[in-house]
């Protein structure tokens, strides 16, 4: 007989998605090897260009060129390769990544403040005003982002701005996707019963915040930040626009600065600094994303639910 | 995350109502407060701005002038402007659903339950999301050129002399295939998480009736994603007519087959910071959004009303 645990985060207070999964019929279905094997190929597609940048950052600049791009060549330059990379250039590198941390613990941690403040705000609270945020935060959404760069540039550029951290900070603070995805999570996520008991029982607003609603929004939380940190750490329009200082550039960036380099007369060809240095910019992200799977899959579950 | 310490907005908390109903009061304000100041700031100041920018021209004598809609009559009529608009439309047109299709598919697949390995397959094909455009570009722009990457590998390995994938004919398709690699597994995963909520029961009631899988995906499961559906193809829209990372970074290794007006949001660029004409390209932005929403508005709607 069929045992259907029917997954309902409606009814979950916090999503803890780990339940156990729907089985599609009586009996389970049966496993199907021609689709496993479609499904490698395309696992294929997905990690053959992560191959060949694994495998190609072990090579000097003189392997890149007369190696096979999906083996190794004779001499393996991983180590001197990454320390290169470092020290290059009185080591830019490492500035460019203590710029990316900046912009990522300041814009993409301001980001998940206000999108879990602002989507506390709109799930459990009537507002003058709430329907209005709501109509203006969504249409905006649509408005293609690039749009904005230009004039946002010059408003910032008159206000002393660009070329500064704050020029790449301030813009991505502001996170639609984020205060959406909060909004769902925290109407899902805190019943309203338990914030009227904390008010009954005299906390203030703002400690029903902090002791009721936040620990209940932790996996909404992790989803969000984990996108926001997506979004400013591979932010390259952004910092191209405001920034002319190399100083100030994060590795996106300086990626490309050191790519196009090869094209400027009299510019040193460095494919494997590139290659090495785009390595080193994945691999933090790709490490976040593997150890907080359970969290993030939970939280972006738990936010399609009102679809 | 701990490390922050939120700026709590002052409260302007009345006497708490002893009437439950009357929740209606400023207090979201506390907690929205924040959000809409900066949103403000980084949104709807740019947006009035840009407005206010296409109304005028910076003469080199007179200084800035108010023209009225002479830029937008300019932009209606600029070659330049709409070759790259029938660009980014072609490359919706095709990149888009292809895209959406294979996403679609490997949801279903690791939704029926039949695949051996599934949390592998789909962490997999999910991680080139975390690859920044910058990179991908770099990488797949490597592979795709014939003297490191792997095309020139296959030639000489084989004989062959596969057409140039950076040329002018192929750059667009190429483009298509890195920002196919970048976003299926996100697309991905937006279907699956909606599909993970569909109530078993339905399954079940179908195939009572005698449904097959097929059915039950036609019947049951496309119609209850559909709101994920038409939400994945409005992001697709909206960045297919934004594409400007994967031309611009591709653009140092095929010189010639990438222009300044490739795409809209290149030639708004080019404009601004290489020819100095914020105007016009404040204009030209204005159009493209215009464009990007009356789109995004129309598939929204056809998305919803099919079949409601």
């Amino acid at each position: 007989m069929s045992t259907t645990v029917t997954a309902s985060p409606a009814k979950n207070t916090a999503p803890r998605l780990r339940t156990p999964r729907k089985k599609h019929s009586p009996g389970k279905p049966k496993r199907n090897v021609l689709l496993t094997v479609l499904m490698a190929l395309m696992v294929l597609y997905t990690v053959v260009p992560l191959i060949w940048l694994v495998i190609n950052s072990t090579k000097t600049q003189a392997g890149l060129a007369d190696s096979n791009g999906l083996w190794f060549a004779h001499d393996f330059a991983l180590w001197d390769n990454i320390r290169t990379t470092f020290t290059y250039h009185d080591g830019i590198f490492g500035r460019w990544l203590l710029n990316t941390l900046l912009y990522v613990v300041l814009g993409a941690g301001g980001a998940t403040l206000l999108a879990v403040l602002g989507g506390y705000a709109l799930a459990k609270f009537q507002f003058p005003g709430k329907r209005a945020i709501f109509a203006v935060v969504i249409g905006a959404v649509a408005v293609p982002a690039t749009a904005l760069a230009v004039p946002t540039f010059l408003m910032f550029s008159k206000m002393g701005l660009t070329d500064t951290p704050w020029a790449v900070i301030i813009p991505s603070l502001v996170s639609p996707f984020g205060l959406y995805l909060m909004w769902v999570f925290a109407a899902e996520a805190i019943p309203t019963e338990l914030l009227e008991a904390a008010r009954m029982d005299g906390a203030s607003e703002v400690r029903t915040f902090f002791q009721v609603a936040l620990p209940l929004l932790a996996p909404g939380i992790v989803t969000v930040l984990l996108f926001t940190t997506v979004a400013t750490w591979n932010n390259y329009f952004l910092p191209l626009i405001m920034l002319k200082d190399p100083d100030w550039y994060p590795l996106t960036l300086g990626l490309s600065a050191w790519s196009s380099q090869a094209q400027t007369i009299g510019g040193d060809v460095i494919f494997n600094l590139v290659i090495t240095g785009s390595l080193l910019t994945i691999i933090p992200l790709i490490a976040a994303f593997l150890f907080l799977q359970k969290y993030w899959q939970s939280g972006l579950a738990a936010g399609s639910v009102k679809e | 995350m701990t490390t922050l310490q939120p700026p709590v907005a002052a409260e302007p908390r009345p006497a708490p109502p002893p009437a439950k109903r009357d929740r209606r009061s400023w207090t979201g304000w506390g907690f929205i407060g924040p959000f809409v100041a900066v949103f403000a700031l980084v949104f709807l100041a740019p947006i009035a701005y840009s407005i206010y920018l296409s109304l005028f021209r910076d003469q080199l004598i007179g200084g800035n002038q108010f023209v009225g809609l002479d830029n937008y009559t300019r932009a209606l009529q600029d070659e330049a402007f709409w070759s790259a608009v029938g660009r980014v439309a072609l490359f919706l047109v095709i990149q888009v659903p292809i895209m959406l299709g294979i996403a679609l598919l490997v949801a279903l697949a690791l939704d029926s339950g039949r695949l051996y390995g599934k949390s592998f397959f789909r962490i997999t094909i999910f991680l080139p999301y975390a690859v920044p455009a910058v990179v991908a570009t770099l990488m797949w722009g490597f592979m795709y050129g014939t003297k490191y990457g792997l095309v020139g590998d296959i030639n000489s390995a084989f004989g062959v002399t596969l057409p140039d994938l950076l040329s002018p004919s192929w750059v667009l398709a190429s483009i298509g295939n890195i920002v196919t690699w970048e976003f299926v597994g996100y697309n991905m995963l937006i279907f699956y998480s909606a599909l993970r909520v569909v109530p078993t029961s339905l399954y079940e009631a179908a195939e009572i009736d005698g449904a097959g899988q097929w059915r039950i995906i036609s019947a049951i499961k496309l119609p209850a994603i559909r709101g994920a559906l038409v939400i994945a193809t409005i992001f697709s829209i909206i960045g297919s007519f934004q594409l400007f990372n994967e031309p611009s970074i591709l653009r140092p290794l095929a010189l010639n087959s990438i222009t300044t007006d490739f795409t809209p949001n290149y030639y708004t660029y080019s404009l601004s910071f290489n020819g100095q004409q914020h105007n016009y390209s404040a204009t030209v932005a204005i159009i493209m959004g215009v464009i990007t929403m009356i789109v995004a508005y129309v598939v929204q709607l056809r998305g919803m009303r099919k079949g409601a």
